[in-house]
């Protein structure tokens, strides 16, 4: 694989956005059959260069020679037609289509001109098989989750007849099963000649797959290292630029002790709640101070969980007791109330509002609960904003950037902002840490622990187990849309234990698992 | 030097930089062809001329600017101005037309406070259908905008009710401190308008639920209480807009009052910088763009541009002006020039070519 010649070469890449040089005289190669691991901190400058790559931007200075040609495509189409397929970190696809028509869009299978509709159904089927997903092809792409429909886009790319693949944290809502299946295609790709270029924020998965990682930081290359001739340590030191013990610090962390917090009247007592077709009622009581952790696989309906206990969908089934007294959650404002938070997993769409500020962003929910005739003070409002910017280490730290022009990463902190400012009660957490590099995410995971120690009732869900049970002090497992069982988290709990009571779960159904 | 270019970039992409300069080289247009054009007179204590003259014809199209600006931020559209223009302009003058004096003060204000109470209901219906029921805005306002003409002819019988009362009159063509009031009414206008988004949260959490329903929904705004909302007070602008151009001739024509100012008004909004997708909006853009629209077609009548072709005139200036705001058509521009000049020496900094 080394001293072949690189199928893709970006030599001296500039790309400014008004105010930040989000790229700085980048070098970047790519060979045929490698996996390329491009690594950076929030905001380092991963997708730009990505961006600028398939001609999603323009370059300010810089080539981009493809197989020996230098080229300069004026978008994704051009690229993907040149043989550069992308899945981007934002999943842009039609929620409004069904799955098998979002994979064909643009260039169905035709047979005089008409779509062969019978046969893009069965290649769909086929394509999704191979990543081990079946789902059917005909339902709405949006009735999916989020993770579902990464999975849809990961197909859609590996499909087209690609010289590079790029794959901008593919992983980031995946389940263990999921990667694994994405990383045997990935090296089947791989040793098909391919090369493909991949960004993540666990460093697990690069060790797993990379032969080769390029690190940036704050828009400059860093170095590009052979993944076996550099440790994790020094990969991270490479990252953020100092030496620091985030990972010790990942590791060292005490599993947090089963104190006793399930005392006294829950704060909410859920008892038989349920909504057909998205999950089967279930009974849980969350109490002041204590951390829930849903485990579960993907589909297994960690999401509808927390988006019923939110409000978010309306419940079918079952009643909601707010300390002690009965009410009602059947609607965001209503849960809000009540002093519930959600933050969701999708914020793109269901998060961000990309035109509006950073600032505006993070005083929405607050300003909402207030109601628009009394506007929260603007002092106040800088205040409070310029408190989270610090505290999340949003970057850049300009509370007046239209938040879409931020990384994906540090638009999720925005979010998080979000909800901590207006200090709920209950704060529902789907996939927190979601795109957050490894600093960040220690930060993250130890606010989480700070708050509840507070008083602050935490929902957390999570596809990465390790951090659920680093964090929860009980943990409901749901399998197949329906909680199997709820586990103290204690000495004897751990990633085995849960796996086990997933797989209960189907001996209790009766199902061979 | 390279300061002055990033000056000269932050001005030319400026949101309202390339209105003004059609309106500025419209302006000049007329200049040329008429060269009195620009010239302001006192006469009996009032300022004539035809800048004045544009700025007191588009006062009604700025104050359904305005209202439109508010829906269309939401993501919307009300297609139901111009008829409501015409009803709220019918009401108050039948009303005072069954006055026994038709200067009566007294009698004006009730006809007013007719007019306005009917155009609010009517919005509050728009706001019904779109936020409850859940209508597409188009089709929703569209119920309106066919059947309030039919409204307007029903309160006017069909006629064109002509009145005689000076205080009405004096909404259109009345002066205050040397210039038409009806400049200052909306200028008033626009102010509380301004004032009722950019001093509350209205403004934020209707840009808010203009870019993003659904994430706007999850942060516990009540969107379907803003919707309503704007569309009230759309209609309460587009009231005010029709008494305004019935006070102009002095008679309500059921036909012809405000028609096809909704399309006038949705062209100013999007001229003034406000996606019809909806989100962030600018109330100064919309005046800009109202501004624009009213010149060109001053200009149409003042050289003469015969009927048949004006209408054409003005689509292609439109045209011209959405096309150099569209992002894609002005990246396209961006894109090409540089990398015509790319091999020259751009920045200051030396690159040296690192072999990888
Ligand atoms: N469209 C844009 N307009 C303005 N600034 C932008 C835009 N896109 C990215 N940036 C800025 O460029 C920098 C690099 O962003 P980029 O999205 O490439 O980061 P990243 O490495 O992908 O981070 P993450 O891990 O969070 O996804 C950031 O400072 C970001 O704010
Ligand atoms: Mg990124």
């Amino acid at each position: 694989m080394t001293g072949s010649h690189p199928v893709l070469t970006m030599t001296g890449i500039s790309k400014s956005f008004p105010g930040v040089r989000a790229l700085d005289n980048v070098d970047f190669r790519l060979f045929p059959g490698e996996v390329h691991a491009l690594m950076g901190e929030n905001g380092a400058g991963k997708s730009t260069l990505i961006k600028v790559l398939t001609g999603v931007y323009g370059t300010d200075q810089g080539t981009v020679t493809l197989a020996d040609e230098q080229v300069s495509f004026t978008g994704p189409m051009q690229a993907t037609a040149a043989g550069v397929s992308t899945v981007f970190q934002e999943v842009n696809l039609c929620t409004n289509l069904s799955v098998a028509e979002n994979i064909f869009i643009g260039r169905e299978p035709r047979r005089l001109g008409a779509v062969r509709w019978g046969e893009m159904r069965r290649q769909a089927r086929a394509l999704l098989a191979r990543l081990d997903l079946d789902i059917d092809v005909n339902a709405q792409l949006g009735s999916y989750s989020l993770a579902v429909q990464q999975m849809v886009a990961i197909a859609r790319a590996i499909d087209i007849k690609a010289r590079v693949l790029v794959l901008d944290e593919p992983t980031s809502s995946l389940d263990a099963g999921e990667v694994a299946q994405l990383f045997r295609v990935m090296r089947q790709l791989r040793d098909d000649g391919i090369a493909i270029l991949f960004v993540t924020h666990f460093l697990d998965q690069v060790y797993e797959i990379a032969d080769r990682i390029t690190v940036l930081r704050n828009g400059q290359l860093v170095g590009e290292y052979l993944t076996g001739e550099l440790p994790q340590l020094g990969l991270v030191e490479k990252m953020i630029g100092k030496e620091l013990r985030v990972l010790e610090r990942l590791d060292e962390q005490p599993r947090r002790a089963a104190t006793d917090r399930a005392t006294g009247t829950p704060l909410l007592d859920v008892h038989e709640l349920g909504r057909r077709s998205a999950v089967a009622p279930f009974s849980l009581t969350i109490h002041e101070g204590e951390v829930v952790g849903l485990a579960g696989l993907l589909g297994s309906g960690r999401t509808e969980v927390a988006r019923l206990l939110f409000g978010a969908d309306r419940a079918d089934h079952g009643d909601v007791r707010v300390q002690g007294s009965p009410a009602s959650l059947r609607t965001p404002v209503a849960a809000i109330g009540h002093g519930i938070g959600f933050c969701s997993e999708n914020r793109r769409a269901e998060g961000i509002i990309a035109e509006l500020s950073v600032r505006e962003n993070i005083i929405l929910a607050m300003q909402a609960a207030r109601g628009w005739l009394r506007p929260i003070p603007r002092r106040r409002q800088d205040e409070l904003v310029e408190r989270y910017v610090r505290a999340l280490s949003i970057r850049p730290a300009d509370p007046e950037l239209p938040v879409g022009n931020l990384s994906g990463g540090n638009q999720q902190k925005v979010l998080l902002a979000r909800w901590l400012i207006t200090e709920p009660r209950l704060l529902i957490l789907d996939e927190p840490t979601r795109g957050i590099d490894i600093g960040a995410k220690t930060e993250i995971q130890r606010l989480v622990a700070q708050l509840s120690d507070g008083g602050m009732a935490v929902l957390f869900v999570s596809a990465e187990l390790e951090e659920v049970l680093r964090l929860s002090h009980k943990i409901a497992v749901l399998r197949d849309r329906e909680m199997v069982a709820q586990l103290t988290n204690d000495q004897d709990v751990d990633a085995d234990r849960i796996m086990q009571s997933i797989a209960a779960g189907a001996g209790h159904e009766g199902v061979p698992s | 030097m390279s300061n002055r270019t990033a000056g000269y970039r932050a001005l030319t992409t400026h949101r309202l930089f390339w209105p003004i300069v059609v309106l500025v080289v419209l302006l000049a247009a007329n200049t040329v062809y008429r060269p009195g054009f620009l010239s302001v007179q006192m006469r009996d204590g009032h300022l004539y001329g035809s800048l004045i003259d544009i700025l007191r014809l588009s006062a009604p199209l700025i104050l359904v600017a305005l209202g439109m600006t508010l829906v269309i931020a939401t993501g919307g559209i009300d297609l139901s101005v111009g008829s409501l223009c015409a009803i709220s302009g019918a009401i108050a003058c039948l009303h005072i037309s069954e006055q026994p004096d038709q200067n009566s003060v007294g009698g004006v204000l009730t006809a007013l406070a007719l007019g306005l109470g009917v155009a609010l209901v009517l919005g509050a219906w728009n706001g019904v259908l779109v936020a409850v029921i859940g209508i597409q805005p188009i089709i929703a306002t569209l119920i309106l905008m066919v059947a309030g003409r039919g409204l307007a002819q029903l309160i006017t019988e069909g006629q064109i009710l002509t009145i005689n009362s000076d205080p009405y009159k004096a909404i259109g063509v009345g002066h205050l401190l040397t210039l038409p009031l009806a400049i200052f009414i909306a200028l008033a206008a626009a102010l509380v308008v301004a004032a009722f988004t950019r001093r509350t949260a209205l403004g934020l959490i209707i840009e808010s639920v203009g870019g993003n329903a659904q994430a706007s929904r999850l942060a516990g705004i009540r969107s379907a209480r803003i919707t309503f909302l704007v569309y009230v007070i759309s209609a309460a602008c587009a009231a005010v807009a029709g008494f305004m151009m019935t006070a102009n001739v002095s008679s309500a024509d059921g036909n012809a009052a405000g028609l096809w100012v909704e399309l006038d008004a949705i062209l100013a909004v999007v001229i003034g910088g406000t996606s019809l997708a909806g989100g962030r909006f600018s109330l100064g853009g919309t005046i800009l763009g109202a501004l624009l629209i009213q010149t060109l077609t001053t200009t149409v009548y003042a050289m003469n541009i015969s009927p048949q072709t004006s209408l054409l005139f003005k689509a292609v200036v439109v045209i011209a002006v959405c096309l150099i705001q569209a992002p894609g058509f002005r990246a396209r521009f961006a894109r090409r020039r540089p990398s015509a000049a790319a091999p020259a020496p751009v920045t200051e900094q030396p690159k040296e070519q690192v072999p990888a």
